[in-house]
C-alpha cells in the first residue's frame, strides 16, 4: 500500500536555528530519503516553502477566489511529504518515525487509495 | 449470553410448535458454537480481511442456522457448520459488491494454497490454526487504533458482546458505540492495519497493547457495580486465557490472568448486602475462593521464574501477597513495599507512588510515606484525587498531626461521590479532629 506522511512542524523553530543547526538538519533529511530510497519504499518526496508563501484556492458561483496564507492556520505547518510503499501501516509508522522532523513536530499517516 | 449482535435468541426460539426439549438443544449448539468465535471470526478475517464482511458473513450464518437446523436436525459440529455457511456468505456478499475477483487474485496472491472450498466442504474451515486468531488480536489492539475503539473491537468482534451491553457498560449511547466500531473496522480495512503477529522487533511492545487492552476491559467491569461490570470482567478473563493458550510462554499473559483472578477470586467479599464497595481491609477473607487464589497464586510464581518480569506480573505479585494474608493484620507490608518499588521503576506514575506511600505506612514508616506524598510532582498530579487526599490524611493521622489529617480528610470527602464512602470520610475528619 502507498502512504503519504506528511510532515508538520513549526516553523519558527526553524526560523530560529542557526545556519549549521539548518545544515545538520538537511543532513539528516538527506540520511532519511536515502535510507527509504535504499529499503525500497521512497515513491517522492518534497520540502515546501513557509505557509508564508501560501495561497488558498476556491471556486464558488464559478468565481475562482483565490486567498492569501494556509487553508487552516496552526501551530504546526505542513513543511514537506513522503510518498512511501509499504506492505502495511507498519512499515509506514516504521519510516514516519525515522523522519527527522517527528522528534520535534508531527507526521500525519494518510493511506493512499488505490483505484485500481 | 448473546450469540451474536442483533439476533435476539430467546425471541427466535420462541417458535410456535417447538418442543422444550428440542429448543433446549438448540440453544446449546448454538450457544456452544458462539464460544467458537474467535476461530470463526479470524478463519474469515484470514481469507477475506475485512471485519464487516467477517462478522455480517457470520451473523448471516447464524441466521441460517436459526432457519435450518429445527427443520433439518443439528450439525454433527455446529461450529464448523457456521463456518462454512458464514464462508459461502462472504463469497456472495464480495460478488454483490463486485470485489470478489480482486479480492479472488488478492488471496491467490497472498496465499497459494487457498482454494474456494467445495460444496460439501470437506476441508474444515474451522481448522484455524492458532497464529490466525493471535492475528485477529493483534489486528483489534493495533496502536493505530484508539484505545476506545480496540476495547470496543474486542469485545463486540472478538467476544460477540452485543453493541447495547458494551455502550451499557462504558455508559454511552448505543449509537456512539456502533459508530466507534465501524469506523475501526473500515481504518483496519483502509489504512492496511496489517493482519498478522507482528515481527520479534514489535511484537513484546504490541502484546503490552494487547494485554493492557484486556487489563482495561477487566478494570472497566472490576469498579462497575452494574451485571455488565461482571460480565466485562468474564470476558477479559476469557480473553486472558485465549492469551494464554497462544502464547504460553509470556509471563505477562500469566501474571494479566493471575491478576484478574486475584481479584476476581475477592469478589464476594467486595460488596456489603447493601451493594457498598468494601475496601480490602474490612474485607470478610471467609468469603475469599480459596481455591482460586491459590491456582492464581502458583502461577504467578511460574510467570516471576520465567524472566521477562513486567508491571502484570509485579502486580499480580502484590495482589497474591494479600490474598495469603489470612488477616489484614498479618499481611507482609514490607514485601508489597518492595513490590512496589519493582513496579515503580517499570511505571513511574504518580498513581504507582502513591500505592508505595499508603504501603509504607502500613509497614511502620508514616514519615516516608507522608515524604512520598508531599513531593511536587505526586502532589499536582493527583490533587483532585480522593485516595490522595485520604492516604495524606491517614499519613498525617498516625504521625499525630490530626489538624492537618482532618483537612485532607475533608478534602477528601469532597472529591467523593458515592454517598456511603463519602460518609465515612467524613466522619474520619471528625474522629481525627474532634
Amino acid at each position: 500500500m502507498r502512504y503519504l506522511l506528511m510532515i508538520y512542524t513549526n516553523e519558527e523553530l526553524e526560523n530560529g536555528m542557526s545556519e549549521e543547526e539548518k545544515q545538520a538538519m538537511y543532513g539528516e533529511y538527506f540520511g532519511f530519503t536515502e535510507a527509504i530510497q535504499k529499503q525500497g519504499i521512497h515513491r517522492a518526496g518534497e520540502a515546501l516553502q513557509p505557509v508564508a508563501t501560501a495561497t488558498t484556492v476556491s471556486v464558488r458561483g464559478g468565481k475562482v477566489i483565490t486567498t492569501d496564507g494556509p487553508y487552516a492556520e496552526t501551530k504546526e505547518q505542513l513543511g514537506g511529504f513522503y510518498l512511501v510503499e509499504t506492505d502495511s501501516i507498519d512499515g509506514a509508522i516504521a519510516a514516519a518515525a525515522k523522519i527527522p522532523g517527528a522528534k520535534h513536530g508531527f507526521i500525519e499517516v494518510r493511506p493512499i487509495i488505490d483505484f485500481d | 449470553m448473546a450469540i451474536d449482535d442483533s439476533i435476539d435468541l430467546e425471541a427466535r426460539l420462541e417458535r410456535p410448535g417447538t418442543a422444550a426439549g428440542a429448543r433446549q438443544a438448540l440453544r446449546r449448539a448454538l450457544e456452544e458454537a458462539a464460544l467458537e468465535r474467535p476461530r470463526l471470526i479470524a478463519g474469515l478475517m484470514a481469507r477475506f480481511r475485512d471485519l464487516e464482511i467477517a462478522e455480517d458473513a457470520l451473523h448471516s450464518a447464524f441466521e441460517e442456522a436459526l432457519e435450518q437446523w429445527p427443520r433439518r436436525g443439528l450439525p454433527e459440529r455446529p461450529a464448523a457448520w457456521l463456518a462454512t455457511a458464514a464462508h459461502r456468505r462472504a463469497v456472495d456478499q464480495l460478488r454483490r459488491l463486485g470485489r470478489w475477483r480482486a479480492k479472488q487474485e488478492l488471496l491467490l496472491h497472498e496465499s497459494p494454497q487457498y482454494e474456494e472450498p467445495a460444496a460439501d466442504a470437506s476441508r474444515d474451515l474451522l481448522d484455524v490454526v492458532d497464529d490466525e486468531v493471535l492475528c485477529l488480536l493483534f489486528t483489534c489492539c493495533h496502536p493505530a487504533l484508539a484505545r476506545e475503539a480496540q476495547v470496543a473491537l474486542m469485545l463486540h468482534t472478538v467476544c460477540g458482546l452485543r453493541t447495547e451491553e458494551i455502550a451499557r457498560a462504558f455508559l454511552l449511547p448505543r449509537a456512539t458505540l456502533a459508530q466507534r466500531l465501524v469506523r475501526a473496522k473500515r481504518k483496519i480495512r483502509d489504512a492496511g492495519i496489517p493482519f498478522q503477529v507482528p515481527p520479534r522487533s514489535l511484537l513484546h511492545e504490541r502484546l503490552d497493547q494487547v494485554l493492557l487492552t484486556v487489563y482495561l476491559i477487566f478494570n472497566e467491569g472490576h469498579g462497575s457495580t452494574s451485571p455488565g461490570g461482571a460480565e466485562l470482567c468474564r470476558e477479559a478473563h476469557r480473553l486472558a486465557g485465549l492469551l494464554r493458550e497462544l502464547m504460553p510462554e509470556e509471563g505477562e499473559i500469566e501474571g494479566l490472568l493471575a491478576l484478574i483472578e486475584l481479584c476476581e477470586a475477592r469478589r464476594a467479599a467486595r460488596r456489603d448486602a447493601d451493594g457498598s464497595y468494601v475496601e480490602l481491609a474490612r474485607q470478610d477473607r471467609g468469603l475469599w475462593d480459596r481455591a482460586a487464589i491459590e491456582r492464581a497464586c502458583a502461577r504467578v510464581e511460574s510467570a516471576l521464574r520465567r524472566g521477562r518480569v513486567g508491571p502484570f506480573q509485579v502486580q499480580a505479585a502484590i495482589q497474591a501477597v494479600h490474598a495469603e494474608a489470612a488477616r489484614w493484620e498479618d499481611t507482609d507490608w514490607p514485601q508489597i513495599v518492595g513490590l512496589y518499588e519493582v513496579l515503580e521503576r517499570m511505571q513511574p506514575t504518580p498513581v504507582v507512588r502513591l500505592n508505595r506511600a499508603v504501603a509504607l505506612r502500613y509497614a511502620g514508616d508514616p514519615r516516608a510515606s507522608l515524604a512520598l506524598l508531599q513531593e511536587d510532582e505526586v502532589r499536582r498530579e493527583l490533587d483532585a484525587y480522593a485516595p490522595y487526599h485520604a492516604a495524606l490524611a491517614e499519613a498525617l493521622a498516625t504521625l499525630g498531626r490530626g489538624h492537618e489529617a482532618a483537612t485532607s480528610w475533608r478534602r477528601a470527602a469532597g472529591l467523593t461521590e458515592e454517598p456511603a464512602a463519602r460518609a465515612w470520610l467524613e466522619e474520619r475528619a471528625g474522629v481525627a479532629q474532634p
